[in-house]
């Protein structure tokens, strides 16, 4: 029998660096303890380096190109020994791996640099599906789901059907796909509080298609998305949770 | 944000018959678009768009050598080509030929481009009658309104709205079926149609290998309005331009499913030049104004040129919820939705509404279904950053500005911002709802930050 | 400097270009001819223009025409244009129909008035249910346009597959006319409430006669 480096049985303890996202790390630590888990049930080796903080995304997106090449400078030293640099967010990746470039053009060095790292920075679902080659990760829970479609994770990275699959090995749990699943839930970064009533606006009506599935929890790849989606679901006093899709796959 | 108009956008998102009226008309649009580009009726989809976008990238970068090619067509099949820089040259030519050939009536079929310019308005202080023909925007002149929509122009009107519009201009008794409306509508723009001196279109495409206009409607009223006057005009941008008639397999391909669903419009008119020796009809004579305003200032910039790429088909507007939550009306200008959003600004300058770069979430949605792909969400973000930047130079926006960079500053001393955001986190229950995160609660409920970071876990963890 | 020349040179500055400069050839155009056989051409022409309310209806021969009409054109006031197509169908033969007009006055009147417009085609696209007409001696553009119904009479011979087939047979229409027109179904719009209207300004009703026969 010929054992696959990446078959969870006789995995070298490979070595994923995690990058949480500073929404993640603030907020909703849990998502990155979900991915923590779940990796190192796969076998690999988890390390967090310490020094690292954001993508740069908040400020890039609101037009201030030369303070987020800093962020974006940081994350490069911080990450720049990484083998594989694993990300609970379809919107951070696309930064790196996409718009990094936009903001070093006139600089051959770092741009080489990013090119040299983008191979290596995976959203959390690509990772499972593409380089540890599982879609079954030994989870379990118990309901009805309906999943969101980020938009930077959807466009950007082209992610549709990997994180359907994930879920569709999870034991125990529905998954009932809203109608439309991929309209915008409203957040768009600073867009939110820029332009609060159209974002409330978006956001409601992305409630009124989760309704509709009467699914109890919402997942997505995206904890932004879903601090969003949350707050929306609040407002309108529904005991309607979200979930990270590394929670739910940390589930047992 | 400062300068955008909150009032008339939050007026729109409260009107839930307007709501309702956006999402279900765009809606509808959105469903037939994607019924006649299924894999199995058009597979050749995606390279159709490709090729669209590199034929127009080819064209827009030798446009000099297209419009020289295009007018020397026009020419030889009998026709005339005006350029005009700006509104008050179209005026000036169009009021001056009316004159020469003593017109009193011009019929007009649907284009953007003389609504860009104010044709109609330019025309009526000179005692010459312009009468819009296209059955929406002939009912929003006469309620004297905008186009809500680049296709759908009178989308926000219920039968109710044109029932009082036709009563208050026309004189006729309260007629709310819309069958019945369309036919009233007929009759009126029958008479005018036959009567004008002059007809006025625009153009969808100007073909350079031909010297034709190539004109897309479903109603019949451009074909009248190019046939049936003794003279026709067709007023459009110089970006219009496309190099062969063969090229027209890839838009003519594109533009009817993009906008409607429909796999060819009712009416595609390919016209090059008055009427021949044997034509028993069409106009005697025949001339394509070639209009700038502004575009030569979009060519500038090669990472924005592709704005001028459209091919006007409104499919961004109907995919876009941020469109599909404020509406046509709320953008600054005649272009809404997201092609609005990025042209608006290149051609009026950043700082005129410095805030319509930013009202997007950047969802995609638009890039994803332009027919031409034009890569909007690029585009906005390269305005944001233009924007950013003249407010710098302008000595405006410091405080946000200082905030950025502030938080960028943080984000590249992790010693310092980690220690701050743990004690800062415990005040956010009690701190002031001002600014973003009253922006925020405004909306929505806030989220309950963790008590310990993920960097915090971390650490114990190793400790342990 | 005029207007143009303010413009091309504008133009000319933005792309950093020169007048007169050449231009780096275009690829050819890719035109897709899905499928020619005769069969196959007919059934979906009739099915596409059926899709859109249009009615189709296929003959036999020539002389078959005329009968198929007669409930249709009865009591109508018909005009038709001077197509030699017609003359072979006996259409232009007709008692009360209008044609052979020379004089362009007369020749609105008459469409202005009539009830019933009748063509031919040149040629006719399958994929869509599209008749495509140039203006020429044989065929005009309001007779197609001002009356409430259109009739389009034609062999199956003029029938292509698609508008890239169209395209590939006639590359440059300038050449031959100053208007080729692509009808593609009744008149319509959707612009109140998005409810579908049929006979806006152009001819609520389309018909196409299709002669099998060579």
């Amino acid at each position: 029998m010929i054992f696959h480096a990446h078959t969870r049985w006789n995995r070298v303890k490979e070595r994923v660096s995690l990058f949480v996202t500073c929404i993640v790390d603030q907020v909703v630590p849990k998502v990155g303890i979900a991915m923590t888990e779940v990796l190192e049930r796969l076998g690999y080796q988890v390390d967090f380096p310490a020094a690292q903080t954001c993508c740069g995304q908040p400020t890039f997106n609101s037009g201030y190109w030369a303070a987020a090449a800093n962020v974006a400078r940081h994350f490069l030293e911080v990450f720049r020994e990484a083998d594989y640099v694993v990300v609970p967010s379809g919107s951070c990746t696309s930064m790196i791996t996409h718009h990094f470039e936009d903001m070093f053009k006139d600089d051959a060095r770092l741009l080489e640099e990013t090119h040299r790292l983008s191979p290596r920075v995976w959203e959390f679902s690509k990772f499972l599906l593409e380089v540890a080659n599982v879609d079954d990760v030994g989870a379990r829970f118990d309901g009805a789901v309906t999943y969101h479609d980020s938009c930077h994770a959807l466009r950007e990275l082209r992610i549709k059907d990997g994180p359907r699959r994930l879920l569709s090995k999870v034991q125990g749990l529905t998954l009932r796909e809203m109608e439309p699943a991929e309209e915008c839930c409203g957040f768009g970064g600073t867009f939110c509080v820029k332009f609060p009533e159209v974002s409330g606006g978006m956001g409601r009506t992305k409630l009124e298609s989760i309704r509709k599935t009467e699914a109890g929890t919402v997942v997505s790849i995206d904890a932004s998305c879903l601090m969003q989606i949350q707050g929306v679901i609040d407002r309108a006093r529904l005991p309607i949770r979200t979930m990270h899709l590394a929670e739910v796959l940390a589930s047992r | 944000m400062a300068g955008a108009p909150t009032a008339g956008i939050q007026k729109t998102i409260d009107d839930p018959r307007l709501q309702l009226a956006i999402y279900s008309a765009t809606g509808r649009l959105v469903s037939h678009r994607a019924g006649s580009i299924r894999a199995d009726l058009l597979p050749e989809y995606q390279e159709l768009r490709t090729r669209a976008h590199e034929l127009k990238r080819h064209t827009i970068d030798h446009l000099d050598h297209y419009l020289e090619q295009f007018e020397s067509n026009v020419v030889a099949h009998a026709g005339k080509v005006i350029f005009c820089r700006d509104a008050q040259e179209v005026a000036d030519f169009v009021l001056g030929l009316a004159k020469e050939r003593h017109a009193r009536l011009i019929v007009k079929s649907k284009s953007m481009t003389t609504e860009e310019i104010d044709f109609n308005e330019r025309l009526e202080h000179h005692q010459l009658e312009a009468v819009e023909t296209d059955l929406g925007e002939y009912i929003l002149q006469l309620a004297h309104q905008r186009p809500y929509h680049i296709v759908a122009p009178a989308l926000h009107m219920t039968r109710y709205d044109v029932a009082e519009v036709f009563t208050k201009s026309l004189g006729v008794e309260k007629e709310v079926e819309p069958e019945n409306q369309t036919k009233i509508a007929r009759a009126v723009l029958r008479e005018k149609f036959l009567r004008a001196d002059i007809g006025v279109t625009g153009a969808n495409f100007l073909v350079a290998d031909s010297g034709a206009v190539v004109v897309v409607e479903n109603e019949g009223n451009a074909r009248l309005t190019s046939s049936a006057p003794r003279i026709h005009i067709a007023i459009a941008g110089i970006e219009k331009v496309i190099p062969r008639a063969q090229d027209l397999a890839v838009y003519l391909n594109l533009l009817g499913r993009s906008a409607t669903g429909q796999p060819l419009s009712v009416y595609t008119s390919f016209l090059s030049g008055p009427r021949r020796a044997d034509d028993l009809d069409g106009p005697d004579e025949f001339y394509v104004i070639l209009l700038d305003n502004g575009r030569t200032m979009l060519l500038v910039d090669p990472e924005k040129r592709e704005s001028l790429f459209c091919i006007r088909c409104g499919a961004c507007l109907n995919h876009c919820p941020v469109y599909r939550k404020i509406g046509g009306h709320n953008y600054p200008w005649i272009y809404s939705g997201p092609i609005g959003a990025i042209i608006t600004p290149q051609f009026h300058g950043v700082m005129q509404h410095p805030w319509l770069p930013f009202a997007s979430s950047l969802c995609g949605a638009c890039a994803e279904v332009c027919p031409v792909k034009i890569d909007i969400p690029k585009v906005l973000l390269k305005l944001r950053a233009e924007v950013t930047e003249a407010k710098s130079r302008e000595g405006k926006g410091g405080i946000e500005r200082f905030a950025f960079r502030m938080f960028a500053w943080m984000m590249t001393h992790p010693k310092i911002y980690l220690p701050l955001a743990s004690i800062g986190k415990k005040f956010l229950p009690v701190l002031p709802k001002l600014g973003p995160l009253g922006k925020w609660a405004s909306q929505r409920e806030l989220p309950k930050p963790a008590s310990q970071s993920f960097h915090k876990w971390w650490a114990d963890r190793q400790v342990r | 400097m005029t207007s143009r020349e303010q413009i091309l040179t504008s133009i000319r500055s933005a792309l950093g270009r020169t007048a007169g400069q050449s231009v780096p050839p275009l690829p050819q155009p890719v035109l897709r001819v899905p499928y020619s056989d005769h069969k196959a051409l007919v059934d979906t022409f009739v099915q596409s223009l059926e899709k859109l309310a249009g009615k189709a209806i296929v003959v036999r021969a020539a002389a078959d025409v005329v009968p198929a009409l007669a409930k249709i054109l009865e009591g109508k006031r018909l005009v038709a244009s001077n197509a030699s197509y017609l003359e072979n169908c006996g259409i232009r033969a007709l008692p009360n129909l209008q044609t052979g007009f020379t004089d362009p006055a007369a020749w609105r009147e008459a469409c202005a008035t009539a009830d019933i417009g009748i063509t031919s085609v040149d040629y006719a696209l399958a994929s869509t249910g599209t008749f495509v007409m140039l203006a020429s001696q044989q065929e005009a553009r309001l007779e197609s346009l001002l009356p409430p119904v259109h009739i389009a009479v034609f062999p199956r011979s003029r029938i292509v597959a698609n508008l890239d087939a169209l395209l590939g047979l006639l590359p440059l229409p300038a050449e031959q006319t100053s208007s080729m027109v692509l009808i593609t179904g009744p008149s319509r719009t959707a612009d109140i409430e998005q409810i579908l209207i049929r006979g806006v300004h152009g001819p609520g009703e389309v018909y196409a006669v299709i002669v099998e026969e060579n």
